[in-house]
């Protein structure tokens, strides 16, 4: 009972929390001086041009009936028209939706493997030098964010030693009619891997970046969690039973170690998916976030709140998953 | 214990040494850059463009490390760019952690109806791609340096809402707070007094950590040509500069990534290094 009544109160938060950031955009980019209009017609344009379109588009109206209109549409799946593409905005978004997330669970998984090999050896390792070396190295990668990392990698592995691809999702000589645009997964499905090596020399590059950070803080968390794990008596049994180090590390202490380091990643992920926008450009990748930077320098307000809302649907997600997945593993939470 | 803390303090004092001196240095540098910038930072000439730095062959005397493809000399750019960095930095960062840490004592202390729309501007916030954020700002406000301070308190007054109002929540329950309390301080009177002084050491290490984050917003901004008037040397319009041009002239981008990367690790340093030395538990 009291389960589904957290469920419901959760998910009355999340629509609260959406109905905010979509008003907050509304209103802001409402705000701006110049019309959007005007721009995307010809010098040559007469005021009744102007006029015909302005209505076209709804923006004579009031911000509150403009508010009410395209709140009614987004109900019904119509998040409205792109001025500057001219295309309806709920298909340019959910075009680009996959690649964005073909990054970020790339970045994510990356970021999961070298966060964990991090904690595993500064754990089997502690006390040490090795384990200091970790100690620096996340302290480092914290420090910095994904944009400067980008750009170092930029110089490493694009200019000094290119080994991979820099700008792009996909080389454009590779022929490829794909029905969905989670290229990575189709053509894994596909059995295309010249296809899926070339996605992953394009991606890993700005993966990396988004990564390096959250690698970081997962490397921390999680072998502080598994220190504290170590000292505790079923730990110690599992070694008088004479189960090697290695063992009493990866499946002992980790099953227990890993549930905080879960809810960090969580939020951190979503920092991750925020990450993107800039890091799609500086890599030139065709995803969501370039997307939004086009959209916001063109002033395409229909697009504008299309993207924005997105990710915040994204982000709220994201927290939700995460809240029901730590339900689902913490044993304490299973039965209550 | 003393031996414990003397070994706890020694790195930590190293690294507050390191990045303190890089940015005491990078003041110095923005303060004299009229007086120490080899070159006018604006002037073109197309017969200079894209000289390397001057250890590399065909390196021009007095463009110390090289030059953009429209010319200008890299180092006095870069000596200008600290300027506007550092202003923003300052100030951004100080009206930052004005709003965000007044916002977060408010909630965290008083908690009730103020803590929870507080509470809940924050939720809003985090659901907000915050680069996307600023560059909306910017588009909204114009260009300029006005706007990009806005910019970064109306995106970053979260990250202080939320760390203090979790350590004024903690501070309040403590029993000093309740006893000033009994001796007939008012609420307000309490949170000045006595909460306030409490999480101040906090403050300054979000501060200093904010200055660094206020640092690297100018740079995505101007890196998406959304920062002040395009003449003006910036560190972000030189990576962006650079980064079309990185095959031809490494250098444009190398040199200003690096200081952009040294004040960043900097200021992140210091911010962590104050926190450990505050921190009553290393003390």
């Amino acid at each position: 009972m009291t389960l589904l009544r957290n469920i419901l109160i959760r998910l009355l938060t999340t629509a609260i929390t959406l109905f905010g950031v979509a008003v907050i955009v509304f209103v802001v980019i409402r705000v701006v001086p110049g019309n959007p209009i005007a721009m995307m017609l010809p010098p040559g344009a007469t005021d009744a041009d102007i006029e015909r379109l302005q209505a076209q588009y709804g923006f004579d109206k009031s911000i509150f009936e403009q508010f009410v209109i395209w709140l009614g549409g987004v109900m019904q799946g119509d998040f409205g028209t792109s001025i500057s593409l001219r295309q309806p905005v709920a298909d340019l978004v959910l075009g680009r939706l996959p690649a964005t997330l073909e990054l970020s669970i790339f970045a994510l998984v990356i970021a999961v493997l070298i966060g964990g090999a991090l904690a595993l050896l500064g754990t089997l390792y502690r006390d040490t030098k090795g384990e200091a070396a970790v100690d620096v190295s996340a302290g480092m990668a914290l420090s910095v964010p994904d944009f400067l990392w980008g750009l170092v990698l930029i110089l490493l592995f694009g200019v000094l030693w290119p080994v991979f691809h820099i700008s792009g999702r996909i080389s454009p000589s590779l022929n490829i009619d794909f029905t969905t645009n989670f290229y990575m997964f189709e053509s894994l499905i596909r059995l295309r891997f010249d296809v899926w090596a070339d996605l992953v020399a394009h991606m890993f590059m700005p993966a990396l970046a988004l990564a390096i950070p959250l690698a970081a803080i997962i490397a921390q968390l999680l072998k502080q969690s598994l220190k504290e794990t170590m000292h505790l008596d079923y730990v110690t049994l599992a070694r008088t039973k004479g189960y090697g180090e290695n063992h009493v590390i990866t499946r002992e202490a980790l099953p227990n170690a890993i549930l905080p380091t879960l809810t960090l990643v969580g939020v951190q992920f979503t920092f991750l998916i925020g990450g993107t926008v800039i890091i799609e450009r500086l890599f030139s990748y065709e995803g969501l976030g370039n997307m939004a930077i086009d959209a916001v320098i063109n002033r395409d307000l229909p697009l504008i709140q299309g993207i924005v809302i997105l990710f915040a649907l994204l982000f709220t997600l994201v927290n939700l998953v995460v809240d029901m997945l730590y339900v689902v593993l913490n044993p304490k939470l299973r039965h209550a | 214990m003393r031996d414990a803390r003397g070994e706890v303090k020694r790195p930590i004092g190293l690294r507050l040494w390191l990045s303190g001196g890089w940015l005491a240095l990078l003041v110095l540098a923005a303060l004299c850059a009229p007086l120490i910038a080899p070159n006018d930072p604006l002037m073109q000439d197309l017969f200079l463009g894209r000289m390397p730095p001057f250890w590399m062959d065909g390196a021009e005397p007095g463009f110390w490390l090289g030059t953009d493809s429209l010319g200008r000399d890299v180092l006095s750019r870069i000596l200008y760019g600290a300027r506007l960095a550092l202003i923003v930095a300052l100030v951004a960062g100080t009206l930052t952690c004005l709003v965000g840490a007044t916002l977060g004592l408010i909630a965290g202390y008083y908690r009730g109806w103020p803590d929870r729309i507080i509470s809940r501007f924050v939720d809003i916030w985090m659901a907000f791609p915050p680069v996307l954020f600023a560059i909306l700002l910017i588009a909204v406000l114009g260009p300029g340096l006005m706007s990009i301070i806005i910019a970064i308190v109306v995106i970053d007054w979260t990250r202080f809402a939320r760390v203090i109002r979790a350590e004024a929540m903690t501070q309040g329950a403590m029993d000093y707070v309740a006893s000033a309390q009994v001796a007939g301080r008012t609420r307000f009177g309490t949170m000045l007094t006595e909460i306030l002084p409490n999480v101040l050491p906090t403050i300054v290490a979000l501060l200093t950590l904010e200055m660094g984050v206020a640092v690297i917003v100018e740079a995505i901004l101007s890196f998406v040509n959304l920062s002040i008037s395009t003449d003006s040397p910036t560190w972000g319009g030189m990576i962006a500069e650079g980064r079309t041009s990185v095959h031809q002239a490494w250098w444009v981008l190398v040199f200003p990534l690096i200081t952009l990367f040294l004040t960043v690790l900097s200021f992140s340093q210091l911010g962590e290094g104050l926190k450990d030395r505050f921190d009553p538990v290393l003390r």
